[in-house]
C-alpha cells in the first residue's frame, strides 16, 4: 500500500509526524510547568497559612452553619432586619453608579485621545495610553485606601477609587472599539468637509455608542463589588456595615447583608446581561 | 446655492416622512436620557458630598504624604536644660542614632562646630543654617531671607521670636507661633521647632535612604554595586559569614524596607491568584461540559449547573474570603479557594457558552466515522474550544492578581495586609509608595505574561469571547 503513495505524501507524513511528536513535547512541557506551578504554590501556602489545610477543611462548613442556625432561630422577625439594611446597600449602589457614569465619561475622553484614527500626533497616544495603563493597574483598594487616609473617612475615597480604575479600564475597551470601527463614514464626513468634532460626533460615536453602553453597564456590575470591598476598609454603604456585624458577630444580621448582597449581584447580572444583548443584539 | 439645497432637503423629507419622523422620535429619547443621567450626576453629586472634596481635602496633609514618599528626613534633638548632649536620629527613631559608640556610625558632616567653637550647627540642604547654643537658636544664611533670626527662652520659659514686634507680616513668612512654641518651615525640606523643653530640628533630603541596607547593617558604607563588588573578594566584611551570603541577608532583612518579608507577601499575593485561578478552570471544565446542551441531554442537570454557577458568581469573593477566613485563618488557602470558588461560576458559565456556541459540522464529521460520544467530543468539539478556554483564563489571571492584593487586604495576608500595615503607622510612607510600585509593577506583569502566553498559545492575545 505504502508504496502506491507518491513521494511527497510519504513527506508530508513524515513532516506529520514530526509535528506530532514536536506538539507531544510542548504539550508535555506545559503540563510540567504547570504541575511545578502547583506543587511550588502549595508549599508556599502551607508554609504561609496560618491554620493547617485539612482543619481548614474540617472546618468549612462551621461559619455558614452558625449563620443560618442564628437566622433559624429567628424566625419570621428576620424579614424585618432584612429590609433595615436596604439603605444601606443603597449608598453601595448610588457610590457606583455615580463614580461608573464619571469614570465612562473620562473614559471617551481618554479613548477619542488614544485612538489612532482620530489623533495623529503620536506623543499625544503614547500618553494617554500610558495614563491608562496606570489607572487600571493599580487595585482601586490602594487608591482608596490612601484617599481615606487623608481625607478621613466618608465615601469619598471610594468614589475617587472607583472612577479613577473604571476611567483606565473603560478607556481601553472604548480605544480597542474605537479603532475597530468601520473608517468609510469618517472618509464620508471628511469629504464633505466636516470639522473633526463633527466627525467623531456623527460617524465615530454612532458606531461605537451601544459598544460603549454595553461595556459601562458590564463595568457597572463590576463596581458595585468593588464599592462593597471598598465599604470594608470604611468607604461606607453595606461593605463597611458587614464587617461591624462579622466583628460582633451577629449571625443573623451578617446573613441579612450577604442576601441582600447577592441578590442585588445576581440581579444585576441577569439585568446587565438583558441590556447588553438588547444593545449589541439589535445593531448587529 | 444654499437655497437650492434647502428645497433639496424639503423635497426629500417629504418623499420620505416616516424616517424623519423616527429620526425626531429617536433624538428627543436620547435628549431624554441624556436629561435624565443629568439629573443623576447632579443627584449624586450632593448625596455623596462630592462638594465636600475642598473642605475635606487638606494641602498640608497631602503635602506631608508625597514629601515622606519620596524623601527621608533626620531629626536633631537639643534639651535646653544639657545644651551639650545632641542627638542625631534618621527619621527620629531611637535605634537609628548617629555617632553612639556600639553602632560606630559617624556623624554626618552637615553638623559641625560653628566657628565661634561654641554653637553647634546644622546645616540643610539649601545652605540654610540653625546654630544651636545654650540659651538660644540662630536661624541664619536662608536664601529668600534677608536677615537672620534668634529664637530664645523668656523668663517664663516660653520660647519666643526676638525682635517679632518690629517685623511686618512680610518678615514673619514660614513662622508659626503659639503660646509654647515656635515653629520656623520656609519649605517643605527644613523645619525648626523650639520648644519650651527642647528644640527639634528636621531635616529632608531626597531619596530613600537605606533603601538595600538599613542603618545598622555592616555593608551600610557600600552603595548597593560595591557591596555586589564585594560579593566576589575574599576579604570578609564580617567574620561569622562569607560576604555573598551576608549580602543576602542584610537586604533580606532591611528593617526599614523590610524586604524579605515584603516580597515574601507578594509571592503569597500572586500565588493566591495563579492557583486560584488554576483551581478554577479545573473544576469550570468539566462542569461547562456538563451544562452545555449540546453534551448533555437531560435539562434538569444543565439547568442545577447553571444556577450553581450563577451562585458561586454572585456570593462573590468577598463573602466568599469571609467564609474561608474562618475556616483556613489568615493564609493563601483562604485567597486560593475564594479565587478558585467566584471563578468557577464565571469561567463555568464562559466555557459552557463557548462550547455551545461551536460549529456542529465537525462534530458530525467526527460521528460520520462511527466515533463514540465521548470520541465525538474530544475531537469534535475541544480542539475548537482550547483557544477560548486558554484566552479566558490567562485574561482572568491578570484581573485576579488584583483581586488577591484585596483579598489579602481583607485578612488573608499578602502584600495587601503589609500595605495596610504600613500605611496604618502614619509615619512609613516610603514603604507605602514601595508596595504602591511593588504591587503595580507586578500587576502590569502579569498583564504582559498573560497577553504574551495568549500570543504564543493561540497566535492573538485580545481575548476571543465566542
Amino acid at each position: 500500500m505504502a508504496k502506491a503513495l507518491p513521494a511527497n505524501l510519504e513527506q508530508i507524513e513524515v513532516n506529520l509526524k514530526k509535528l506530532t511528536n514536536q506538539r507531544t513535547r510542548s504539550s508535555l512541557l506545559g503540563i510540567a510547568i504547570l504541575i511545578l506551578i502547583f506543587f511550588g504554590g502549595t508549599l508556599v501556602s502551607l508554609e504561609a497559612n496560618a491554620g493547617s489545610f485539612g482543619r481548614g477543611i474540617a472546618n468549612f462548613f462551621n461559619y455558614p452553619r452558625d449563620l443560618f442556625v442564628d437566622t433559624f432561630e429567628m424566625g419570621w422577625k428576620y424579614w424585618p432586619r432584612v429590609i433595615k439594611y436596604i439603605p444601606e446597600l443603597i449608598i453601595t449602589l448610588n457610590i457606583a453608579l455615580f463614580s461608573t457614569s464619571i469614570g465612562f465619561i473620562l473614559a471617551i475622553i481618554f479613548a477619542i485621545f488614544s485612538s489612532r484614527n482620530l489623533i495623529r500626533n503620536k506623543r499625544v497616544i503614547q500618553f494617554t495610553k500610558f495614563l491608562m495603563d496606570v489607572t487600571r493597574s493599580f487595585p482601586t483598594l490602594i487608591i482608596a485606601m490612601v484617599f481615606l487616609y487623608l481625607m478621613g473617612k466618608s465615601s469619598l475615597p471610594a468614589v475617587i477609587a472607583i472612577t479613577i480604575h473604571t476611567a483606565g479600564a473603560l478607556g481601553k475597551l472604548f480605544t480597542e472599539a474605537i479603532e475597530n470601527c468601520d473608517g468609510k463614514p469618517i472618509e464620508g464626513l471628511s469629504s464633505v468637509g466636516a470639522t473633526w468634532t463633527q466627525k467623531i460626533r456623527f460617524s465615530v460615536l454612532p458606531q461605537v455608542l451601544p459598544l460603549f453602553l454595553s461595556y459601562g453597564i458590564l463595568r457597572l456590575e463590576i463596581n458595585v463589588r468593588e464599592s462593597t470591598i471598598l465599604g470594608f476598609v470604611g468607604a461606607g454603604g453595606i461593605g463597611e456595615m458587614l464587617a461591624a456585624l462579622i466583628q460582633w458577630n451577629y449571625g443573623a444580621d451578617v446573613l441579612a447583608c450577604m442576601l441582600l448582597l447577592v441578590g442585588t449581584i445576581i440581579a444585576l447580572d441577569y439585568l446587565s446581561a438583558y441590556w447588553r444583548h438588547k444593545l449589541i443584539g439589535a445593531n448587529q | 446655492m444654499s437655497s437650492s439645497l434647502a428645497i433639496q432637503r424639503e423635497n426629500i423629507r417629504k418623499l420620505f416622512p416616516d424616517t424623519f419622523k423616527q429620526a425626531r422620535k429617536s433624538r428627543l429619547r436620547g435628549q431624554i436620557i441624556f436629561f435624565l443621567v443629568l439629573v443623576y450626576l447632579i443627584v449624586g453629586f450632593f448625596t455623596l458630598d462630592v462638594v465636600d472634596i475642598p473642605k475635606k481635602w487638606k494641602p498640608q496633609n497631602a503635602a506631608m504624604f508625597v514629601l515622606d514618599t519620596y524623601a527621608h528626613k533626620d531629626h536633631v534633638t537639643m534639651k535646653w536644660e544639657n545644651h551639650e548632649d545632641i542627638k542625631i536620629a534618621f527619621e527620629g527613631n531611637y535605634r537609628s542614632v548617629y555617632g553612639r559608640d556600639n553602632l560606630d556610625k559617624s556623624i554626618p558632616d552637615w553638623f559641625y562646630k560653628n566657628s565661634d567653637n561654641v554653637g553647634n550647627v546644622v546645616e540643610f540642604n539649601n545652605k540654610g543654617k540653625a546654630i544651636l547654643y545654650k540659651d538660644k537658636v540662630e536661624i541664619v544664611n536662608f536664601p529668600k531671607y534677608e536677615r537672620d533670626f534668634t529664637i530664645k527662652l523668656n523668663s517664663n520659659g516660653k520660647p519666643y521670636l526676638v525682635g517679632s514686634e518690629d517685623l511686618v507680616i512680610e518678615d514673619l513668612k514660614g513662622f508659626r507661633i503659639t503660646e509654647n512654641r515656635v515653629e520656623f518651615r520656609p519649605t517643605l525640606y527644613e523645619r525648626i521647632q523650639v520648644y519650651p523643653k527642647k528644640v527639634e530640628i528636621h531635616r529632608y533630603s531626597i531619596g530613600w535612604k537605606y533603601f538595600w541596607f538599613d542603618f545598622s547593617s555592616p555593608l551600610e558604607p557600600y552603595s548597593f554595586f560595591e557591596a555586589l563588588g564585594l560579593t566576589f573578594s575574599k576579604e570578609r566584611v564580617v567574620p561569622e559569614m562569607s560576604n555573598l551570603k551576608l549580602f543576602l541577608t542584610e537586604i533580606k532583612d532591611n528593617e526599614a524596607f523590610m524586604h524579605g518579608r515584603v516580597w515574601w507577601a507578594m509571592l503569597e499575593t500572586i500565588v493566591m491568584a495563579v492557583l486560584g485561578t488554576m483551581f478554577a478552570t479545573v473544576m469550570a471544565l468539566p462542569l461547562s461540559f456538563l451544562a452545555a446542551y449540546n453534551v448533555t441531554p437531560i435539562k434538569a442537570l444543565r439547568f442545577t449547573l447553571r444556577r450553581l454557577f450563577d451562585t458561586l458568581r454572585g456570593i462573590d469573593f468577598l463573602i466568599w474570603s469571609l467564609i474561608f477566613l474562618r475556616a483556613f485563618g489568615p493564609g493563601p488557602f483562604t485567597g486560593i479557594f475564594a479565587i478558585g470558588f467566584t471563578d468557577t461560576g464565571t469561567l463555568g458559565k464562559l466555557y459552557s457558552e463557548a462550547i455551545e456556541n461551536t460549529e456542529k459540522k465537525q462534530q458530525e464529521g467526527v460521528q460520520s466515522t462511527g466515533a463514540s460520544k465521548f470520541l465525538q467530543h474530544r475531537f469534535g468539539i475541544i480542539p475548537q474550544i482550547l483557544p477560548i478556554f486558554v484566552s479566558q483564563s490567562l485574561y482572568y489571571l491578570e484581573s485576579n492578581t488584583r483581586g488577591a492584593v484585596i483579598i489579602g487586604a481583607m485578612g488573608a495576608g499578602g502584600i495587601g495586609l503589609q500595605f495596610l500595615g504600613a500605611l496604618g503607622t502614619g509615619n512609613d510612607f516610603e514603604n507605602v509608595a514601595y508596595m504602591a510600585i511593588l504591587v503595580l509593577a507586578v500587576v502590569i506583569f502579569m498583564d504582559r505574561l498573560s497577553a504574551w502566553l495568549r500570543r504564543i498559545l493561540i497566535g492573538s492575545d485580545q481575548l476571543i469571547v465566542r
